[in-house]
């Protein structure tokens, strides 16, 4: 059991941290070029050579480059159209048709970004090379906008993943064995011994929760030696933030755990229970997609979520040094969860037994 | 037969008397799918956008306003100091800060040419470089605006054709993540529980001390759990085609066909884990630990695989789910037959036997 | 078979890697007869039992269950042996009756045989009131007798039965070797293993093992006299206490 509950987590939070990448490259990329000449070949060159874009094949029919899209093979197709140069020059405008596999919508969004880039691009090439001097005399009017990324210059994706990834794996092992622990007691019948001990419900239930407690701290501090050793995260904030409140956000998940176990009589019940919050959890965390983009009422039900609270205190802490007044509203929120949860769950041990 | 009918009877009573499990079981996937259809997208919408501008006229007025009209961005903030910007990012609300500089209109009506500065907080890389490309696509916007009147020249025009999806619709994307992840759990959590539940009972030993045949045992087992993942995987498309409007561009036929393929897969999977863990809880924590994660991560559910490092390319051929989303999303999106994709579904009858004789090697061991 | 005997072993022998679990042991065991099988937690009686009810592979020796060779006919032997694990395994989330109809089919009984069987038992043994109870919620006694019955359900040659009265009070553990009396004079050979000494003394013979083998087997009366001891649980003792003679001296003590 204990490579499970150590070894397992920590092996995916190294996996699993570099799988989590909305980074779209090596766009599987072919073209039809119907024109063949020194601008269509230019064009498709600086396909070839952008990051973004793998150039997989060339077809000689739309209908080829189709069916090949239908089994996967290429995911955007570039059709230049016959006449492409001479349409250019002469009449000052021409239409390239450009086709996305589009089932994953928000990465064809990004591709369609990423295509009229280069378009741009190569247009703007072309204009100077091709225009009249005279046209410099009337140049139009132009904003720069300097990008500037803070937090994340280089736009690491793993930065922003492994503390969440970490934080998901700290809740899920501390609910799991949490969960399932008092009603392993009830199944095996150690319950009932426990119950005409001497020993006070409070102190049976601390007694019962301490190690998960511990536990959950070993996974994080583990947790976050890997991700400064390995993916050298940073660590802007202070860790005895980090500490100060995983030690308050594990009660809440411990609490949890708990109430579950009270309202279960097996095990597989309780997995059940635990599983399936922990995936709307998970889901509704903002880990993987924004919660800002959620429907209000969806925002609303995330504020019920411990998870979102988590992993917005560790990206906070650990990646913009936010402070103790910074994350003070999520700080509260959590304290009363965790309160809440705790007399839940001691009210329902007690009506249990 | 006959015995083997009283088996199956008797695991449908003990999935049935246990109705919290029931309702989960069904549950589920209901609410993955509606929150998946209605709360989940990683587009980007709503983000707080904030404005530190220095210039303070006409120009950089109509630009914030633009800015704010549009549909991604809302509650503009304005920001009268440089540590402020800091100080907002840290709170964690706002996105990312807009700059203009004192001379911001002015170098634009003289010099015909200006810059500003969009400040993200790039914790989060992918809203933030989207943020950034959408930003600056109000601004060019802008700038074609007040260029109208000059003549435009040399001009390629793209059109863009989306296939398969044309609403950029991200329901349809997760759709069939989410019928994965969910057979793929079930069928392996539940039987793997079952199958142990069984051992820490003693009840295994009475089976194997009866007449019955081991792989009758196990094939009893596993049968109620095919036909509660097919009712699952029926409830999922159901509502995928009723609420979403997915169409089904392909046969329901092969579609049939591919899932209980792949639910047999899962549940074999699910025999091995119960033959190598002795109680419940080892087996629960192996499927839910060892599962949830790489089926949600490394399937190309939520991240494109083909942006992965080459190892997880790798890795990721030997996580069935991810040939069983190649299948359906061409099934039910591309509408494209079995020839299409012949390749992953031998893939996975493949990795099905490979699942099911490693089991029988390893149930054997054990009686020996 | 002809010598009347159900159960016939021969240096019947079972290894782990290097530990041996059982140590060519030989007996046999008559029709009819109530054989117990003593022995220390950990002295091998599970392990010899799961070989000769086909779950579990002699590594050398030879055995005969009812008739037929463990190392070549296991399923035949399954078909001809009843079998009572020490958990008293049943389904708890299942009804009495559901029980016997289950594990009655499973042995292959028609449906007919299994409604006989079961008025038989409701009868037999006072079920009427919680045929159709959960198992889970009834009292162990009963988990016990049901599932003895269950382990007769289709009249096998030898019933085993692994530690059947641990947990239940003395009233009950009485009725059950009345049970175990009654279908032992019917026919059915029971073999059984215990804790409890003064089961042992119930009885017909008596074997003891002492790490892996068999150190005395007979009638609890005779093994009294060659022991000069009072009762079973002395000759227990005095077994359990004396340094074994497999082991070197240094190491011989084990309680």
């Amino acid at each position: 059991m204990l490579p499970i509950i150590f070894v397992l987590p920590l092996l995916q939070l190294v996996i699993l941290s570099n799988a989590a990448t909305f980074d779209i490259k090596n766009i599987k990329f072919s073209y039809v070029d119907h024109d063949k000449t020194s601008f269509s070949r230019a064009l498709i060159e600086k396909f070839d050579a952008s990051t973004y874009f793998n150039v997989i094949n060339q077809f000689s029919s739309k209908k080829e480059a189709d069916a090949a899209m239908a089994k996967g093979e290429v995911d955007v197709i570039l059709e230049i159209p016959r006449y492409f140069e001479r349409d250019l020059l002469k009449q000052n405008k021409t239409v390239i048709s450009v086709a996305i596999n589009a089932i994953d919508g928000a990465a064809a969004g990004v591709e369609n970004v990423y295509i009229n880039q280069i378009v741009q691009d190569f247009n703007k090439n072309a204009k100077v090379a091709l225009s009249q001097p005279s046209d410099l005399i009337n140049a139009p009017k132009d904003i720069m906008a300097i990008p500037s990324f803070w937090y994340n210059k280089t736009l690491n994706y793993k930065t922003f993943m492994v503390p969440g990834i970490l934080v998901l794996l700290v809740t899920m092992i501390t609910l799991f064995l949490s969960g399932m622990n008092i009603v392993r007691e009830k199944e095996i019948g150690t319950l009932e011994q426990m119950n005409v001990t001497p020993i006070k419900k409070y102190q049976f239930i601390i007694g019962k929760l301490f190690p998960f407690w511990i536990i959950g701290f070993g996974l994080l501090t583990i947790g976050l030696i890997i991700s400064k050793v390995i993916f050298n995260t940073p660590m802007v904030g202070s860790l005895g933030l980090i500490y100060f409140y995983t030690a308050i956000y594990l009660l809440v998940v411990l609490g949890m755990g708990l109430f579950i176990s009270n309202f279960t009589d097996t095990q597989q019940q309780a997995m059940f229970i635990a599983w399936f919050f922990i995936v709307i959890f998970i889901l509704m965390s903002g880990l993987f997609t924004p919660i800002e983009s959620m429907p209000k009422w969806a925002q609303i039900l995330t504020e019920f979520n411990p998870i979102k609270y988590f992993v917005e205190v560790m990206r906070m802490v650990m990646l913009k040094g936010s402070s103790l007044i910074d994350i003070l509203p999520l700080l509260i929120k959590t304290t009363v969860y965790a309160l809440i949860m705790n007399g839940l769950a001691v009210w329902s041990y007690k009506k249990t037994s | 037969m006959k015995r083997f009918i009283g088996f199956i009877k008797k695991e449908f009573y003990h999935i049935f008397r246990d109705r919290r499990s029931l309702f989960i079981l069904f549950g589920m996937p209901i609410a993955q799918v509606l929150l998946f259809g209605f709360a989940i997208t990683n587009e980007i919408n709503n983000v707080d956008v904030a404005f530190f501008d220095k210039s303070k006229d006409a120009i950089t007025e109509e630009i914030i306003n633009k800015i704010e009209a549009s549909k991604y961005f809302t509650n503009k903030q304005m920001i009268t100091n440089d540590a402020e910007i800091e100080s907002v990012f840290k709170k964690g609300k706002v996105k990312a800060v807009l700059v203009f500089d004192t001379d911001f209109s002015e170098k634009l009506t003289k010099e015909n040419k200006t810059t500003v500065q969009i400040i993200t907080d790039a914790t989060d890389p992918n809203t933030a470089n989207t943020i950034n490309n959408y930003l600056s696509s109000i601004l060019q916007k802008y700038q074609q605006e007040i260029n109208k009147e000059i003549k435009i020249s040399h001009q390629i025009i793209t059109q863009t054709r989306m296939v398969y999806n044309p609403e950029l619709k991200s329901v349809f994307t997760f759709v069939p993540g989410v019928m994965t992840v969910i057979l793929m759990l079930v069928s392996a959590m539940m039987t793997s529980i079952s199958i142990t539940r069984e051992k820490e009972l003693g009840t295994m030993e009475i089976l194997l001390v009866s007449p019955l045949k081991p792989f009758q045992v196990i094939l009893g087992k596993v049968f109620p759990y095919i036909f509660l993942s097919v009712i699952n995987a029926v409830v999922i498309v159901l509502l995928s085609i009723f609420i979403f409007k997915m169409p089904i561009e392909g046969s329901l036929f092969l579609f049939g066909f591919e899932s209980v393929l792949f639910i047999i897969n899962a549940l074999s999977l699910g025999i091995l884990i119960s033959t190598i863990s002795s109680t419940q809880q080892t087996a629960m924590m192996i499927s839910l630990m060892g599962l949830m994660l790489p089926v949600i991560l490394l399937s190309g559910f939520i991240f494109p695989i083909a942006s992965m490092p080459l190892p997880l390319q790798m890795i990721s051929h030997i996580i069935p789910a991810k040939w069983f989303i190649i299948i359906i999303k061409a099934i039910l999106l591309k509408g494209v037959g079995l020839s299409f994709i012949w390749k992953e579904t031998l893939v996975l009858i493949g990795m099905t036997l490979f699942f099911i004789v490693l089991s029988v090697k390893k149930y054997k061991i054990r009686l020996e | 078979m002809k010598n009347n005997n159900v159960i016939e072993v021969e240096n019947l022998t079972k290894k782990f890697g290097d530990f041996t679990a059982v140590n060519s042991i030989t007996f046999e065991v008559k029709k009819g007869e109530i054989f117990g099988f003593l022995g220390a937690n950990g002295a091998g009686k599970t392990t010899a039992m799961k070989m000769l009810i086909g779950i579990s592979k002699p590594t050398s020796g030879k055995a005969q269950v009812a008739g037929f060779d463990v190392f070549t006919h296991p399923e035949d032997i399954k078909k001809n042996i009843g079998y009572m694990s020490q958990k008293f395994a049943l389904y708890d989330d299942l009804t009495v009756k559901e029980n016997i109809t289950f594990f009655g089919g499973i042995y292959g009984l028609s449906r007919a045989k299994i409604k006989e069987k079961r008025c038989e038992l409701v009868e037999e043994l006072g079920l009427k009131e919680i045929v159709n109870e959960l198992v889970g919620s009834l009292p162990l006694g009963w988990k016990q007798k049901i599932s003895f019955s269950i382990a007769l359900l289709h009249s096998p040659t030898i019933v085993f039965l692994d530690e059947p009265t641990g947990g239940v009070d003395p009233i009950t553990r009485r009725q059950f070797w009345e049970m175990i009396y009654k279908s032992a004079n019917s026919g059915t050979t029971i073999f059984v293993t215990t804790h409890y000494m003064d089961e042992a003394e119930y009885c017909d013979r008596v074997s003891i093992m002492v790490d892996g083998k068999i150190e005395a087997l007979d009638t609890p009366k005779k093994l009294k006299l060659q022991f000069k001891a009072a009762t079973m649980d002395e000759v227990f003792l005095k077994l359990a206490r004396s340094p074994s003679p497999t082991l070197p001296e240094e190491k011989g003590v084990n309680i």
